[in-house]
């Protein structure tokens, strides 16, 4: 994640101090990606020395130094915004190369393997529900953070479904053609759907 | 101390080449107010397991207890009782009655089984005020939303003093946000002593359970373990 727009954006809307930068940062993403304070100086330096914010000359060093954004920070938390995350090929996917690897490896049952990973990942969700049913910390922040884990984790978990029954499937039909190489689709990152 | 049990059971159909095992070895108990969830992909044996949970179905072999009490020392009509009086079933596709209303709805079952009118009623009205509907009590289905419409057929599976409830993909139709209100009100009232099973292949909604039992090939292959406290996953994350 970047923290580095995530403190352009809580200085678009003033000038912050480091302190309530940190604290904001931390309320804004419900309070599951807690912030070291070192990584939020060392953050605001390189901001600053990019020419994306300008610290208040006359403060002195320390928690009470106040930070504002710039011109060129405001277009950079912009473009930051409306340019999609790179998800055009696919990650080194730790849980796919395991059921991939398990797959040849004799006296493997790439079904427990796949069942170990489903197990887990069921019992993760049933955590993140549970923190669902206390309303009294659910705020929208927080809802939207526990909503993405649990949809992460179900995708995750339907990718697994999908697999067991394609090997089940393939175990009854027989063994499948020689793969051939494909290519992998290219999307274009468009920046902005501004008119 | 378990309401449900399910011992040693066996579900075939048909007979030679064309036998299918539904079922097989299946051990699985369920405890007054808690919610187990049984996972599984299509024909893996869920809705058999409900069905015959529910004694909509005699398994080929094994027993069932409900309430302690097994279920093959029962009459027909003994199971049927058993079913008025002690479980509610819910289904994807709500299976209410197009010409009665919501509490008309809620009520038959207990009407069914003898409960006066009125009183009746007043159950009924009951359930579907926990339930968040007691403004929709004189509605037909057809003015309801799915979302009101599956909370109208767990009033009514809920409603009197049933103690199980056993729902097959009771949120299958409906929205993500109408199915995490479905999932809310089922834990609700497991937390208010009822025993429940829902058989689902989602596991957004298999995550609201206490515990997820996971059928493969008509058996049960794997379960989760008990649930830590929920602030252990979020002590889990790393700093940034």
């Amino acid at each position: 994640m970047s923290v580095r727009h995530a403190l352009l954006a809580l200085l678009s809307e003033g000038p912050k101090y480091g302190l309530q930068l940190r604290q904001e940062f931390e309320a804004r993403t419900g309070d599951v990606w807690p912030l070291n304070v070192g990584q939020v100086y060392t953050t605001l330096q390189r901001l600053e020395r990019d020419g994306l914010i300008e610290s208040d000359d006359s403060a002195e060093e320390g928690p009470q130094k106040g930070f504002h954004i710039t011109t060129e920070g405001v277009a950079e938390l912009d473009a930051w915004l409306h340019t999609p995350p790179d998800f055009s090929s696919p990650p080194r996917d730790e849980l796919v190369i395991k059921v991939l690897v398990a797959l040849g490896l004799p006296g493997v049952d790439v079904h427990e393997v796949v069942q170990v990973h489903r197990r887990y990942l069921v019992e993760l969700m049933q955590q993140w529900t549970r923190l669902k049913e206390d309303e009294s910390r659910f705020d929208l922040n927080f809802a939207l953070v526990v909503d993405a884990e649990l949809f992460r984790l179900d995708s995750l978990i339907r990718w697994l479904d999908t697999a067991d029954g394609r090997l089940k499937r393939a175990a009854v039909e027989g063994d499948a053609p020689a793969p051939q190489p494909f290519p992998l689709p290219k999307a274009r990152r468009r920046v902005g759907l501004k008119q | 101390m378990s309401y449900l049990e399910l011992r040693d059971i066996f579900k075939v159909y048909g007979e030679g080449a064309s036998e299918v095992h539904a079922l097989q070895r299946i051990d699985l108990s369920v405890d007054a107010g808690s919610l187990v969830a049984v996972m599984g992909a299509s024909g893996s044996g869920k809705s058999t397991l409900l069905t015959i949970a529910g004694s909509l179905e005699e398994p080929t072999s094994g027993e069932v207890y409900v309430g302690g009490r097994p279920l093959s020392s029962l009459s027909r009509n003994g199971k049927a009782r058993l079913r008025r009086q002690s479980v509610g079933y819910v289904f994807q596709d709500y299976n209410l009655l197009a010409g009665l209303s919501a509490v008309e709805n809620v009520s038959l079952p207990l009407e069914l089984d003898g409960v006066g009118a009125r009183k009746a009623q007043a159950a009924a009205l009951e359930s579907l005020e926990d339930f968040g509907l007691a403004d929709r009590a004189s509605h037909y289905p057809d003015m309801l939303s799915g979302g009101e419409r599956q909370r109208v057929a767990i009033a009514r599976a809920v409603v009197g003093n049933r103690q199980l409830l056993l729902a097959d993909e009771p949120s299958g139709a409906l929205d993500s946000a109408n199915a995490e209100t479905v999932m809310r009100l089922i834990l609700a009232a497991c937390h208010r002593g009822l025993a429940a099973v829902v058989v689902t292949h989602d596991a957004q909604l298999a995550s609201w359970a206490d515990r997820v039992v996971f059928l493969r090939d008509g058996r049960i292959v794997d379960q989760t373990l008990p649930l830590e406290s929920p602030d252990a996953v979020l002590a889990e994350l790393p700093n940034q």
